[in-house]
């Protein structure tokens, strides 16, 4: 893998602040009034990713994630600003997950988000909210220890995502910016076996090989996250981007999980992903935006019940 | 250019769908000698003295509606006319000045901007020429300035080219916090600005008269609900809302008049179902999807358009609880 997520990170940033105009759509347009002018059911075109490939992973060979990567994400969105995606990894024996890169195709900047783990584990599985501009194909990317990359991919039907004003409510999302809250939701593992048919085998047992609890846990942060699409009539400028493009969450002193990138994640971004308890009772998040605000905070991680 | 040519070509269909300069008059108000006009007036009803009410039907925008798919309305005072929410494309406001031309030649003094949402004052530019002055909540200008863009973008895909080109959202001349009275001779309209309920910033229209409240997407009845301010703020404000004694209400969509609080009924339940729903989805760790899917369905039979709007709220509905 030649590119970094430092790197990716960058490059989608500079793709955002090039693009203008474009987005349209649905803010509490249902989806089905597009329905009419799809063209018929086929396997849409991936030439965009074909452009975009080498700026993505360098010409590193792409391996087929079937049973290995799954991504789950509506075909058609429901709000074109959170549109939920689910990735679920078990590697092949003997490798363990290094780094997720989230890709949407037709995104101003088409790397959403890279997501590197910092234990080493066989199991992976992590769930976020995006904007998607249009009708795209969203991939996830895993790279193993290796160096090898396995990719699935989901065709999503959403329209306006990154352009659609966020704050539904100004006042309030202002004046909590920043605020955190992490959730260790109970029946997470139940609910995704029954959402979402996913053929990987794994990320949904309780205990890892050495009998350690598997737990999940959600962060959430309070923050519009302004795609740079967004504009504001009064003065006919964009909303300059601003949006975490930082978080790290340890336990015990020990990185878990760290995202970078973050243009393309909805408003109050959240990401929920699983990790096995190293036994240390807080985990730690710190989260920074592009405007270099750091936000943290530390909290007592609950392993549900049993 | 395009703008222009635009222009034109909307003007051009209007001409033609017109048909002819007679007004469709309501039997016991006579029409007023209006200035020359070919737009076809919006039907409307007179709801209490002096109180019209066009009853939109329940459908999303589209090219053949022309955006005409809120509830509008106009009070007739001694002096002045103030007019409540102008419809979803210039047309439509057109249409709706057109229907208040036919029952009098009064000045429109106030135009009145129940919220944000396009289909409720995409038609404001209508009434530019009449020197009406635009009426908001406080925070309507901000809600506009964040959202104006990406409702012009939403026009294209929504309406006819002509229309769409026209689109021209105008922001409030006049910002409301708290309550304001408007004056229209003989005749005192309560305005109130609310919490953030169905969107950041509702206004509520009191004609203290006849007792008629107009709720812009306070109220919905029929026609499912659509959240996009605060769920929690709604259910609450309803509560307060329920306990004004009014004659009646006129809903943002839904039919003319009704009866209050008795309209209020289906829209609390709806609301209450899906709060309960999503906090059980929530509390079971479910995720967003899953909210989107299952929340609210039990109320499926009882409303209009409830596919197109129900997965929306119970996104958004998911996205705001989960913070509890
Ligand atoms: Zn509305």
């Amino acid at each position: 893998m030649t590119a970094t997520g430092r790197h990716l990170s960058s490059a989608a940033l500079a793709l955002a602040l090039v693009a203008g105009g474009l987005g349209t759509i649905l803010f509490l347009t249902p989806a089905s009034a597009q329905e009419a002018v799809q063209p018929a059911a086929q396997e849409p075109a991936e030439a965009t990713w074909e452009a975009i490939r080498f700026d993505v992973v360098g010409d590193t060979a792409i391996g087929t994630g079937e049973g290995i990567v799954a991504i789950e994400a509506p075909y058609r969105a429901h709000d074109a600003a959170i549109v939920p995606i689910d990735v679920t990894a078990h590697l092949p024996e003997g490798r363990t997950v290094k780094r997720m890169t989230l890709v949407i195709d037709e995104n101003p900047a088409p790397v959403a988000a890279t997501f590197t783990f910092g234990e080493p584990q066989a199991d992976m599985a992590v769930s976020t909210r995006v904007r998607i501009n249009s009708y795209s194909w969203v991939r996830a990317i895993v790279e193993a220890d290796d160096g090898s990359l396995y990719m699935s991919k989901r065709y999503v039907k959403a329209s306006g995502g990154c352009s659609a004003p966020a704050l539904k409510d100004a006042d309030a999302a202002l004046a909590q910016l920043g605020k955190m809250k992490v959730r260790f939701p109970e029946g997470a593992d139940k609910a995704a076996a029954t959402s979402t048919p996913i053929t990987v085998p794994s990320a949904s047992t309780t205990a890892d090989a050495g009998g350690a609890k598997r737990l999940k846990a959600q962060i959430m942060i309070r923050h519009p996250n302004y795609s740079g699409l967004q504009m504001n009539q009064l003065t006919q400028l964009y909303i300059p981007a601003h949006f975490v493009n930082d978080i790290e969450i340890s336990q015990g002193g020990r990185m878990l999980l760290k995202m970078e990138g973050g243009i393309s994640l909805s408003e109050d971004p959240t990401i929920a992903f699983d990790f096995v308890s190293n036994g240390s009772p807080v985990l730690d998040v710190k989260a920074i935006d592009t405007d270099g605000k750091i936000f943290s905070g530390a909290f007592p991680v609950d392993t549900g019940r049993s | 250019m395009r703008r222009a040519l635009a222009a034109a070509l909307a003007a051009a269909v209007l001409a033609a769908t017109a048909p002819g300069a007679v007004p469709a008059a309501i039997a016991d108000s006579a029409p007023a000698s209006a200035p020359a006009s070919n737009v076809a007036p919006l039907d409307v009803a007179e709801v209490a003295p002096g109180v019209f009410v066009h009853e939109a039907p329940f459908a999303l925008i589209a090219p053949a509606n022309r955006g005409d798919i809120a509830n509008l309305g106009f009070i007739v005072g001694d002096d002045a006319v103030a007019v409540i929410d102008t419809g979803g494309s210039v047309a439509t406001g057109a249409a709706l000045l057109a229907a208040v031309r036919a029952h009098t030649d009064k000045p429109v003094r106030y135009v009145v901007n129940t919220h944000v949402h396009p289909d409720h004052l995409a038609g404001n530019a209508a009434f530019a020429g009449e020197g009406a002055k635009i009426v908001g909540h406080h925070k309507l200008a901000r809600a506009l300035a964040a959202r104006a863009p990406f409702y012009r973008e939403q026009a294209d895909r929504q309406l006819a080219p002509a229309d769409a080109a026209q689109s021209d959202f105008l922001a409030p001349d006049i910002a409301v916090e708290g309550t304001m009275r408007l004056e229209l001779g003989g005749r005192e309209l309560l305005l109130e600005a609310h919490p953030t309920a169905h969107t950041d910033a509702d206004l509520s229209v009191l004609d203290t008269a006849t007792g008629t409240w107009f709720l812009g997407d306070l109220l919905f009845a029929g026609h499912l609900p659509s959240l996009d301010g605060s769920l929690t703020g709604w259910l609450a404000e309803m509560d307060r809302l329920a306990e004004r004694p009014v004659a009646r209400v006129v809903p943002g969509h839904g039919p003319r008049a009704m009866a209050w609080p008795d309209a209020l009924v289906p829209q609390r339940r709806y609301l209450a179902r899906i709060a309960a729903d999503v906090r059980a989805l929530i509390a079971e760790g479910r995720s967003i999807s899953a909210a989107a899917e299952s929340a609210g369905l039990s109320e499926r039979d009882a409303w209009a358009l409830f596919d197109e709007f129900n997965p929306h709220n119970a996104t958004a509905a998911f996205q705001e609880l989960e913070w509890e």
